[in-house]
């Protein structure tokens, strides 16, 4: 991803391409095998699940479902796609590093791929919710697994 | 009315946002408020900053006198007596008071309580403890294909049954403007009281409580270029006299003695329980003063003007959908195809537009719609012609609202 420039363009054409065509969007068959979490906001009308699968220290399916506005979809369709087959802490230092972005700290740009079409949300600082909103799900629920482990 | 005579009044209108000049057009949330009610709001905690209720040393006296005044001058506002005049935190607050101390105390397993699919989420949900309470039924008035809500309409809808009758003068999405005198007169012949939220209409209009025979009318101070925490719930005398105080306590609420023997004081009196948010009543005097100097029929029309100009514009563009083009008030709800409200929202913000996205607290109304959510902007008479103009050139680009990421 860093090897060619991330532009204006190329940045809207992928959260464009997320939003029209969401990513791993559904909810699972085999709910039983999954954690899941309800996330909203009562100020907007973002209400999602994120329902997430791993076997042996291994994120294996993360899919989600809901009502999002354009920011929450892709930002959301963004990490499930990138999760897929991560290990947990690889997957705790991505959402760590992503965080780090949005807050403006400085980050490891190197693991964020795709997701760094978000690097400008904090001009619109009322958004980081929406930009955020999949990714402390799915963070919740990787705790939440630690917690009972 | 020289708006931007007006204008100068308002240090809100003189920031920027996101670097550009502040359009404020989210103003069915809250108004922005003239220089004179923020140094009324605070020269109660500058200079006269003490308790009420005593008036034994001249700084207390005065505190008195501000606030005879303030209910003196929120009654000619709606043409109501003072003592009918009881301060509230707003017109939740309002509304809540008329239904646990009326509607609590009087209603009975059948009775009916109507109300709408447009009604604001303060205006259904302490109906439905009320019902929940005692057993009453909630019953929808239906509503016309746009969302108007007709007198016929209600007129089939009521029965001997329905005890309340609670609607929005003017909804807070939609903004239909209803002929609440024609429907107060329909409930008093079935023997029911007319609860009128008035949140969306008092701030825009001339109101008349005596002409409109409404029996309770709750509205917000900071709709009306007051401070947030004050309202005000006008209540004919009689019936604040029926309605239990829905709190108790401190002030002077009531006489009693140790045996438990409680004689409450008169209205509005007994429903001011605890020290009164003072400063909040200081401003709210101010802002009333500041209407009925400008004049509530002239604001009326200028904002109805508004709304027509805006429309006219906003039409033209096939990408942007209005939901309530033929409503009386200054709310204007559309979407723009292809675009989230919220995404749309924030493309506005990104041009210093202030508009609000969501269900706007009428989570029934969706089903209406049809639709998740909507963008809702709101004029007030500080708004101008050019502001629209903004407003409208922003709306019909907002397919590139990605850009404000860039």
């Amino acid at each position: 991803m860093s090897t060619f420039k991330l532009t204006p363009q190329l940045m809207r054409a992928i959260i464009m391409d997320h939003y029209e065509n969401p990513r791993c969007r559904k909810t699972p068959e085999d709910l039983e095998n999954y954690r899941k979490i309800n996330m909203n906001s009562s100020g907007c009308v973002d209400d999602i699940w994120v329902y997430l699968k791993v076997e042996n220290e291994i994120v294996e399916e993360v899919y989600w479902e809901g009502e999002a506005c354009a920011i929450s979809t892709a930002s959301t369709s963004i990490m499930c796609e990138m999760m897929q087959g991560k290990n947990i802490d690889d997957a705790l230092y991505i959402i760590d590093e992503y965080k780090k972005m949005i807050d403006e700290q400085d980050y490891d740009e190197s693991v964020l791929g795709e997701a760094l079409v978000f690097m400008n949300t904090s001009k619109q600082p009322a958004r980081i919710k929406c930009a955020t909103l999949g990714w402390d799900g799915l963070l919740d629920l990787l705790k939440e697994l630690e917690e009972d482990e | 009315m020289d708006v931007n005579k007006i204008r100068q009044d308002f240090p809100m209108l003189q920031q920027t946002m996101q670097g550009k000049p502040l359009i404020y057009l989210d103003n069915a949330a809250t108004t922005l408020k003239p220089q004179s009610v923020i140094e009324s709001t605070k020269s109660y905690y500058e200079q006269f900053s003490v308790n009420t209720g005593r008036s034994d040393y001249d700084l207390a006296h005065y505190v008195d006198e501000e606030i005879i005044a303030a209910r003196e001058i929120v009654a000619k506002l709606i043409n109501a007596e003072a003592e009918e005049v009881v301060f509230t935190s707003g017109t939740s607050m309002s509304i809540n008071m008329v239904a646990y101390g009326y509607g609590m105390k009087y209603l009975k397993k059948g009775d009916e309580i109507l109300i709408t699919q447009a009604e604001h989420a303060s205006n259904v949900l302490p109906w439905f403890k009320v019902a929940e309470t005692t057993g009453a039924v909630i019953k929808y008035i239906p509503l016309e294909e746009d969302g108007r809500l007709t007198v016929e309409q209600v007129e089939k809808t009521i029965t001997n049954k329905t005890k309340v009758v609670a609607l929005a003068q003017v909804t807070n999405v939609l903004g239909f403007l209803i002929d609440i005198k024609a429907i107060a007169k329909i409930a008093h012949k079935h023997g029911a009281i007319l609860v009128c939220d008035g949140a969306q209409s008092v701030p825009h209009m001339p109101t008349d409580v005596k002409d409109l025979d409404v029996d309770f009318l709750a509205f917000s101070g900071h709709k009306m270029l007051g401070p947030t925490g004050i309202g005000v719930l006008y209540g004919k005398y009689d019936l604040l006299k029926q309605t239990d105080p829905f709190m108790t306590g401190g002030g002077q609420t009531a006489k009693f003695d140790l045996c438990g023997d409680v004689n409450f004081l008169a209205p509005p009196m007994k429903f001011e329980a605890g020290t009164q948010n003072i400063s909040g009543i200081f401003g709210l005097k101010t802002a009333a003063e500041y209407l009925l100097e400008v004049g509530m029929d002239k604001i009326q029309a200028y904002e109805e003007k508004l709304k027509r100009y805006a429309i006219s514009k906003l039409k033209k563009y096939d990408n942007i959908k209005i939901y309530n083009e033929n409503s009386e008030s200054g709310i204007i709800t559309f979407n723009i195809k292809g675009v989230p409200s919220q995404d749309a929202a924030s493309f506005f913000n990104s041009h210093g537009i202030a508009i609000r996205s969501g269900q706007h607290c009428a989570q029934v109304l969706i089903d209406f719609l049809g639709e998740v959510a909507t963008c809702r902007a709101s004029v007030y008479f500080y708004n101008t012609k050019e502001e629209i103009d903004k407003f409208v050139e922003i709306a019909s680009k907002a397919e590139d609202f990605l850009d404000v990421y860039f």
